[in-house]
């Protein structure tokens, strides 16, 4: 096996492994341990390709081309930039979390089930290191295929409305994304994003950018989100917001802003006014929301908004904290929605009216939930502080403004996670929650501690990720010059 | 005495052999005893049409530098042998099908399919506006008795003699073109009627006009596909699944030719008109198909917006146009195929019309259908799961490439719309709860040959996705028998 054929081998097999769980006649328990160990075969061959990745090399690395479609110029061409490598590695550890989960709780349909969940891994890793413009556009609408399904069947009460808008929403902006597609590559000659020279067009621009914003989403593109956010199962949600919302943002780095540098300059001051919404709006809600997992969903959109802040800010610092903030936020939110879905198997219910007082005799619930929200809220010293900073400061060097939005987005951030921990742990004990309710249990934190010792790694040396991601310290030059 | 032509009997070999399976078929209604004549008809049409693909195939092959035989009557050439493979390989899995859903007059049902695919097979080839017509007739015919074979039932009944009526009326329109051409240019032979025409005689587009609907007519393309609902929900699912695969492709297939053999002069003309009709049926097929309740009468609507889609590489009019035209059809009639073959069953298992309440629950009881419904529903809507997406693609592509960007932008919105009716399939499928089961009794008939057949519609969809460059080398080659 060459290195190069390991980023292909993270996109296959576990879309091989979902065929063959659909194929193969497998018990529940076997189905399950299948697909847990499949995700933690991926989690492995990531930690691989970590280690033998040369961050002080410029270009693509573990890359594979071959033609795909040859008299259009399309090409299965897939590797990775340190960026990629990251959200690669928070795909794979995320989705190992959240199959985990699955298995935990005992999903019915099990084989449809764990087939969908490894689908979904395949296709998520493949919108990252996709390195073809129709290819990306392929895995970003596979990705879609399964979310349908795992919301619709195993989602809530109101799933139905809520697959329906998360689809329409996020297809309306990738079908316009496809006739941008369309339109730059017959223009240039080439699919390839590497090879793809840059474009001035403002009409490609917009195409592009409405895709990521939808999919982020940032606002006003968020209309889709509560719903989803709500009646999805909890793991789903966590994928959902810990991960797909990052292919929205890691978009907008990978193809966006790499490739319509002078369009991103034009509408650069309308893209911060809407990540800074996003982000003040969003937290807004976030304080307003009146349920466990209305308040890290909006959070998420906050945290969407800003990242874009700091990916559209255009400095060195706000692309550094961009993409260690897509990996600790992307962390954050997906224990914290697992968290979330053992708050409700115990309880029943997320609505903060009904819980309260959790904290009494469940040391282990309490510690997480408590570790979580205080890396979530930025406290100095925690990765998402980390992240957060450089993004305000890279921001700041664009327009002290931005930086004062940004700082009173992270004011929002601890009113409403210090109020998400009370109403969840302190307090008055809820009527939902009763004496019996377990601590978590011991298979519950085997999957949410591992994403806690990430953030916890991430929070001692924020600088992995930060100083790993554009072959350089220079990653303003790098958007200008490397990816092409 | 009487000058007789040299016959290249080769370049007519899959023709004959249909033919004379046709002939064994129905000799088989009352030569061979009844207990017999079901298998027998099968067998029969089976091996008929394999030994015609067969024969199809290798006439690809050998048909490099396509030519005129047969004192110019038909091509010789990899257009005609790729249109061919198509039918048959469509004929060949309606036959398997039909195996286990006709319900009576086995042997006249076989005699009649084989009899129309010969029909097609030779319409595809046709080289003048004389076996254009006389072929065009010969399949229709054979299809109209088709439609209204289970004389029985009301609804197969009023279908056929809706198509007799309408389909007439497009012959009638056909005819008269034809005429029209004649009068003008002096010749009936394609390529002599562009030699000759002088390019703003008003007989002469007028009589493309003509000729142009009256094809429109045979491919449900709106405005001229008031019959395709009613027809393809009254006749028998077997029947409908054929039509609405192989009709199609001959009807387009033998459209491209033509308009780009015949009348190259006038390509400002047809490739406006193309497009008009492209948006007509786009509109029509997607908004109409948005309210049905019944699945067959939306995947009729469906089969309309399609109609579209295929336009939109038609209008084109370049090599690009006709390369995406025979690709998009290649997983197109596999996915119609399959859907209405899946329809086929529940509508057996339920004994009554098939709406999207009573297919509640079907992909749970029947697993592979299910898979195979929801693959044909998605890649029908154009998301990566199947060939639809690249087919999707492609015609965009030749539209963007000819200039039309505006159409790319219809053909976006168009795939949007469609979205809502599809995943309608897939929600009554998958996510509403079934209701009591209506079924008779007892488990539901195994049906091999069905399941063979959907397996088979099932790996072209997804396997075109795959091998794209192979299938377009093919239709490249198919292509560059037209003149450009």
């Amino acid at each position: 096996m060459t290195t190069s054929s390991i980023t292909s081998l993270l996109i296959w097999l576990p879309v091989a492994a979902a065929i063959a769980i659909w194929i193969l006649p497998l018990s529940r328990y076997a189905t399950g341990s299948l697909a847990v160990l499949v995700s933690l075969v991926e989690v492995g061959f990531w930690i691989e390709q970590a280690a033998r990745f040369d961050f002080g090399k410029h270009g693509l690395q573990f890359s594979q081309d071959a033609p795909w479609i040859k008299d259009l110029h399309v090409s299965y061409h897939v590797g990775e930039y340190a960026f990629s490598l990251w959200l690669v590695g928070l795909t794979v550890i995320a989705m190992a979390a959240c199959t985990g989960y699955g298995f935990w709780v005992g999903r019915d349909r099990p084989r449809a089930y764990f087939g969908l969940m490894l689908l979904l891994t395949g296709a998520t890793v493949g919108v990252f290191v996709a390195q073809d413009m129709l290819l990306f556009y392929a895995f970003f609408e596979a990705m879609l295929i399964p979310l349908y399904i795992l919301i619709g069947v195993w989602g809530g009460a109101g799933r139905m409305g809520a697959t329906i808008k998360l689809l329409i929403y996020t297809m309306a902006g990738s079908l316009i994304m496809l006739a941008a597609i369309v339109v730059y590559g017959l223009k240039v000659g080439t699919f390839d994003l590497v090879d793809a020279p840059t474009s001035t067009s403002r009409w490609l621009f917009l195409g592009f950018m409405l895709a990521f914003a939808i999919k982020a989403p940032i606002f006003p593109f968020h209309g889709w989100l509560p719903d989803a956010y709500r009646e999805a199962p909890p793991e789903v949600t966590a994928v959902l917001s810990g991960v797909i919302a990052k292919a929205g943002t890691y978009g907008m780095l990978r193809i966006v802003l790499t490739k319509f540098p002078e369009p991103s300059s034009y509408y650069r001051t309308l893209v911060l006014a809407l990540g800074a919404a996003a982000l003040v709006y969003g937290s807004v809600l976030a304080f307003r929301a009146a349920d466990f997992r209305g308040v890290v969903a909006y959070s998420s959109m906050a945290q969407s908004g800003l990242i874009t802040i700091g990916l559209f800010a255009g400095t060195n610092l706000g692309y550094d904290g961009a993409v260690l903030q897509m990996v600790a936020h992307g962390l954050v939110s997906c224990a914290l929605f697992l968290v979330a879905g053992t708050v409700e198997r115990r309880t029943t219910t997320g609505d903060f009216l009904r819980l309260g007082g959790m904290a009494k005799g469940r040391p282990a619930l309490a510690t997480l939930l408590m570790t979580l929200g205080i890396i979530s809220l930025a406290v100095p010293g925690s990765a998402a502080f980390a992240g957060e900073f450089l993004i305000l400061a890279g921001s700041y060097q664009r327009a002290w403004w931005w930086a004062v939005i940004g700082a009173s987005g992270i004011v929002l951030a601890a009113m409403y996670m210090l109020r998400l921990i009370s109403a969840v742990l302190h307090e008055a004990r809820g009527p939902s929650v009763q004496d019996e309710a377990l601590d978590l249990r011991p298979g519950e934190l085997a999957l949410v501690v591992p994403l806690v010792a990430a953030l916890l790694v991430l929070s001692a040396w924020p600088a992995g990720i930060s100083h790993h991601s554009f072959a350089g310290d220079a990653p303003v030059q790098a958007v200008q010059v490397q990816f092409r | 005495m009487i000058h007789t032509p040299h016959i290249d009997w080769f370049s007519i070999v899959p023709i004959l052999v249909l033919l004379g399976a046709s002939f064994v078929a129905l000799l088989s209604a009352v030569l061979v005893p009844a207990a017999w004549r079901r298998p027998f008809a099968v067998a029969v049409a089976a091996a008929g049409s394999t030994g015609a693909l067969v024969t199809a195939v290798w006439l690809y092959v050998d048909s490099a530098n396509g030519h005129l035989v047969i004192a110019d009557a038909f091509y010789r050439d990899r257009w005609t042998a790729l249109s061919q493979v198509i039918i048959l390989a469509i004929t060949l899995a309606t036959a398997l099908v039909g195996a286990e859903h006709v319900r009576a007059h086995e042997s006249e049902f076989y005699a009649l399919l084989l009899a129309s695919a010969a029909g097609m097979a030779f319409f595809v080839g046709a080289a003048n506006l004389m076996t254009m017509f006389l072929s065009l007739e010969w399949f229709s015919i054979a299809l109209y008795v088709m439609c209204a074979i289970d004389y029985d039932v009301e609804g197969s009944l009023e279908a056929g003699l809706k198509y007799l009526v309408i389909g007439s009326f497009g012959s009638a329109a056909l005819l008269f073109g034809s005429a029209l051409v004649y009068g003008s240019t002096n010749h009936i032979g394609f390529a002599q009627i562009a030699a000759s025409a002088s390019s703003h005689d008003l007989l002469l587009v007028l009589g493309l006009a003509m000729i142009i609907a009256g094809l429109a007519f045979k491919s449900s393309s709106a405005p001229f596909h008031m019959w395709t609902p009613d027809v393809y929900q009254g006749a028998p699912t077997t029947v409908t699944a054929f039509m609405s695969s192989a009709t199609k492709v001959a009807a387009f297939a033998l459209t491209f030719r033509i308009v780009r053999t015949a009348f190259p002069q006038e390509e400002h003309l047809w490739s406006w008109a193309f497009a008009g009709i492209a948006v007509a049926s786009l509109v029509v097929g997607n908004l109409a198909a948005l309210v049905q309740k019944d699945v067959k009468r939306m995947l009729a609507y469906s089969s309309v917006s399609h109609a579209g889609f295929i336009l939109i590489g038609l209008s084109a009019g370049s090599a690009l146009g006709g390369r995406a035209l025979m690709y998009y059809l290649i997983p197109y009639s596999a996915m119609a195929f399959g859907s209405f073959a899946i329809v086929a069953v529940r509508e057996r298992e339920l004994g009554t019309a098939v709406t999207l309440d009573n297919l509640a629950g079907f992909g749970w009881e029947r697993p592979f259908l299910g898979v195979a419904m929801w693959f044909f529903m998605f890649g029908f809507a154009g998301l990566p799961l199947g060939g639809g997406f690249v087919g999707k693609f492609y015609v965009l592509s030749a539209a963007y490439d000819h200039g039309w960007t505006w159409l790319v932008i219809v053909g976006v919105i168009a795939t949007l719309v469609s979205l809502y009716y599809y995943l309608g399939v897939v929600r009554a499928i998958y996510m509403r709860p079934s209701a009591e089961l209506l079924v008779a009794g007892g488990s539901p008939p195994r049906e091999v040959l069905l399941q063979i057949a959907v397996g088979a519609a099932f790996v072209v969809s997804a396997g075109s996705l795959f091998a794209v460059s192979p299938l377009v080398t093919l239709a490249r080659h198919a292509a560059s028998a037209l003149p450009f």
